[in-house]
């Protein structure tokens, strides 16, 4: 293995142990996101506060978006953005390989 | 394709769902209706020269070099996943990352403003993640502020001649901080507290945000390194003709 290939290797555990301990350091929390705790921030400088405006997605279905649907959501998202980084990365993989061959 | 490439194409596809599938509601950004409405007027005020010249720096760098248009997709698709990523962090809450360093790097901070806004975009409209009335201030601190701060560390790093790869993470680590300072101080600036005015105000907010950001600003500079990495052993040619890599062998 090329040095570049196993310092990508130690990098990518890496970074899957930064995201994973937290999940087992903290057994029972409840990883909510921090824009919860930000809203609950704004409430204790301000007292009650109500959001002027609903979300327009929220106001056209009459509530919240069903979790399932958001994380669905999400992967699309996530779907989209990892799409084009592979196919473009997999087009210069094998473009690598060519110009190798041909030289 | 391959049948490798389909491997990895697939393996890379489950390594995101695994993340993705984090069932946490909201995370990061000023949500919908929580700032006072000169203050949205104000952030979109501000962002609107920054799109310009986005838009403008977008433009020139297409019309100089078509190649440049497969880093310009990655790096918006970057952006794509690693702000759909929500991590949990040691705070027992989750967050995301904001992935616009590597954009910032390679194209500087005017281009980010416009990848970024169209992700923040996707996430209002779509996911009521973030919004639209805070879009202006949510895209001067995730796809201005930061990026421009990476850019400047990235130059500066480049100045002292350190490590490319030390460069690169500290421009998307130190970025991605300075993000969530910027919304910190935009939050503050909306609610200031009784005592102590906004500068008070500020630090509870960044009470709230930066240790749960902190390891995820890591785990985005050692993302970005790990990119970098891989776009100078496969795309030297199209770095070499934005400019980021030099043109001699």
């Amino acid at each position: 293995m090329s040095k570049n290939k196993k310092t990508a290797a130690v990098l990518l555990i890496l970074v899957v142990l930064i995201a994973v301990i937290p999940l087992f350091a903290l057994k029972g929390a409840e990883f909510g996101g921090s824009d919860d705790a930000g809203s609950v921030m704004i409430e204790k400088i301000q007292g009650e506060y109500t959001p002027w405006f609903t979300p327009v997605l929220e106001t056209a279905l009459d509530g919240e978006l069903p979790g399932e649907v958001e994380s669905l959501i999400f992967c699309v998202q996530t779907g989209i953005g990892v799409g084009i980084i592979a196919f473009i990365m997999g087009r210069f993989v094998e473009r690598k390989k060519w110009q190798n061959m041909e030289e | 394709m391959s049948k490798k490439e389909k491997i990895l194409f697939r393996a890379a596809i489950a390594f995101a769902l695994m993340f993705a599938v984090t069932p946490a509601v909201n995370a990061m950004h000023i949500m919908e209706g929580y700032l006072p409405v000169k203050y949205c007027i104000a952030w979109g005020a501000i962002c609107v020269p920054f799109l310009v010249a986005g838009v403008i720096s977008l433009k020139k760098r297409v019309a100089e070099n078509r190649k440049a248009i497969t880093l310009i997709a990655m790096s918006g698709a970057f952006i794509f996943v690693l702000s759909s990523l929500k991590i949990p962090s040691v705070t027992g809450s989750c967050s995301h990352m904001t992935g616009t360093g590597l954009g910032a790097i390679l194209f500087g901070p005017a281009a980010v403003s416009i990848l970024g806004i169209i992700v923040l975009l996707f996430q209002a409209v779509l996911l009521a993640h973030g919004g639209l009335t805070t879009l202006g201030a949510n895209t001067f601190s995730m796809a201005i502020a930061g990026p421009l701060l990476s850019f400047g560390i990235y130059m500066l790093c480049k100045k002292l001649k350190a490590n490319r790869k030390v460069s690169v993470f500290l421009a998307a680590f130190l970025g991605d901080l300075f993000t969530y300072c910027v919304t910190s101080i935009q939050l503050a600036l909306a609610y200031p507290s009784e005592a102590g005015g906004v500068a008070a105000s500020a630090v509870k907010f960044l009470g709230v945000f930066a240790p749960t950001q902190l390891p995820l600003a890591v785990i985005e500079g050692i993302l970005t390194v790990i990119i970098v990495m891989a776009m100078e052993s496969y795309a030297k040619p199209e770095l070499k003709a934005i400019g980021f890599l030099k043109e001699a062998r």
